[in-house]
């Protein structure tokens, strides 16, 4: 599981150490975690046929599978973006990078989650092309060529979407740009959990969004030293 | 001056003639029942062409030589016998001989392009899309499921637009991203591009085709040998053209027949 503290943590900390007995408001944060399963039957995962990209054949023992829906032991799902979608007193994006790379032609990691604003950068381990093309609507759409051996693509994504991305080049590639309006997120692993930490108490909307299954939001409320369990089904469907 | 120029024609000439003859950058080896028609019928083409090549440019070097300016500043007064019944004639030989080659050719070019396809020929739906090709053969039910555009799904693995939620045919359709023929037996293609012109080129084959959005083109062959070679785009067809192919796998039949099955597993 992925998760991303809240920027300020670090401050906290060493306020906390030089200030004392003085309590922070972090102190008494929550934490909200939980687990993704889904019931029914979810699609079957097919293996993606690379034989036109040798380069990227290769680096694979076994054929990569389609990720659209991937579960987990317990009918765990992976690949959920579980966010605060309100609630949450405003964080300034990070400095620090959020990397994504292309590696035997397929998006590293499938779903990379980041706020609004936040520095992106997109490289290519592959000894091929590719064309990376995120298909915003909300943000501005554009594609780039990456030959083999260039530089990684900066790029800054201002608003919060779910940004599909696929390679020009080779059809089977496909990922998501999360973007959040928030600093609190997880993505889940493929246990299904997800925690989301450092919250002060008060009164949140969790979204949790599959690319597949869709959005669902729950109202939660954090008291201090509370760690509510939110837990999300979905429903799924063979086709 | 003019004398080296008739040396310089000459040795182009046999350069080339040469470079033909010794068969040096030619067709790779004939794969195909067809092949052998089309290799034939460019052979004649070449020798045809390649002897009034010859021909008219030794002339050349010979005339050039022969009358090479003397330095005398002779102006040049006649053309002998005139321009225009020499330009007639030369018009009519070549005319004569493009129309024999395009006689004798078209039966070759209709066993591939105009021969009705043999009725236990492998029928196998072909999708040209940038970059890449994909390859839909029918699954046990025979049947190949209809393809819905708007629910074209690449990054699913759905790049035909099947609908497998309503359509029961198109649950066990197998879509591969190599081409998989046994070898001997008739192949039926039904070329169909999702979004601009491309091409289908397989040396080995001698077959070369275009798909034109829009339309439905069947493309037949049957592949002699048991080998795996690249199909390649020689349309422009944008950014990754460069990189669009694919492979052709001729194998024997027993092991198309399990290869079938292994992929109407997944």
């Amino acid at each position: 599981m992925r998760t991303k503290h809240v920027a300020s943590l670090t401050l906290v900390v060493i306020a906390a150490s030089t200030m004392g007995a003085v309590p922070a408001p972090e102190d008494r944060a929550g934490t909200i975690s939980g687990t993704v399963t889904f019931t029914g039957t979810p699609p079957k995962m097919r293996p993606i046929d690379m034989a036109k990209e040798p380069s990227c054949a290769a680096q694979h023992a076994t054929p990569v599978m389609t990720e659209n829906v991937v579960t987990g032991p317990g009918n765990s799902v992976q690949n959920v973006v579980v966010y605060i979608s309100a609630g949450a007193p405003p964080a300034p994006a990070p400095a620090e990078v959020a990397h994504y790379d292309q590696k035997g032609c397929e998006y590293i990691p499938h779903i990379l989650a980041l706020q609004a604003g936040q520095p992106l950068e997109i490289g290519n381990s592959d000894k091929t092309s590719h064309n990376i093309h995120p298909l915003a609507t909300v943000n501005s759409e554009w594609n780039k060529s990456t030959p083999p051996g260039s530089p990684p693509i900066k790029a800054t994504w201002d608003k919060p979407e779910f940004i599909a991305v696929k390679c020009n080049v080779h059809p089977w590639m496909h990922g998501y740009f999360a973007v959040l309006p928030t600093a609190h997120y997880a993505v889940t692993g493929n246990d299904g959990t997800f925690s989301l930490k450092g919250l002060p108490p008060g009164k949140y909307t969790v979204t949790a969004w599959h690319e597949k299954f869709g959005t669902q939001s729950q109202e939660i409320t954090v008291a201090g030293g509370d760690v509510p369990k939110v837990d999300f089904v979905f429903k799924a469907l063979p086709y | 001056m003019g004398k080296l120029f008739a040396v310089i024609v000459a040795v182009i000439t046999a350069i080339s003639a040469g470079v033909f003859i010794a068969r040096i950058w030619w067709l790779p080896p004939d794969i195909s029942v067809l092949g052998a028609g089309l290799d034939h019928q460019l052979e004649e083409t070449m020798v045809a062409s390649g002897v009034l090549f010859v021909a008219s440019q030794l002339i050349l070097a010979l005339f050039a030589w022969q009358y090479a300016d003397a330095g005398d500043g002779r102006p040049i007064k006649i053309f002998p016998g005139g321009a225009t019944p020499m330009v007639v004639m030369a018009t009519i030989l070549v005319s004569v001989e493009i129309l024999v080659l395009t006689l004798v050719g078209t039966k070759v070019w209709g066993g591939i392009f105009l021969s009705p396809p043999d009725p236990n020929a492998l029928k196998i739906d072909v999708q040209a899309e940038q970059f890449a090709y994909y390859f839909r053969y029918p699954g046990p039910d025979g049947a190949l499921g209809v393809a819905h555009p708007e629910l074209i799904d690449a990054g699913n693995g759905n790049f035909y637009g099947l609908d497998p939620a309503n359509d029961t045919t198109a649950r066990d359709d197998i879509v591969s991203a190599s081409l998989v023929v046994p070898v001997n037996r008739p192949v039926l293609l039904s070329l169909h591009a999702k979004d601009v012109g491309h091409a289908f080129y397989v040396p080995e084959l001698r077959i070369q085709q275009d798909f034109v959005p829009g339309l439905v083109i069947p493309l037949q062959f049957t592949a002699t040998q048991v080998v795996k070679k690249e199909i390649v785009c020689t349309q422009l067809c944008g950014l990754g053209h460069f990189n669009m192919r694919a492979y052709i796998d001729v194998v024997p039949p027993d092991q198309f027949e399990q290869w079938l099955k292994d992929q109407a597993g997944q």
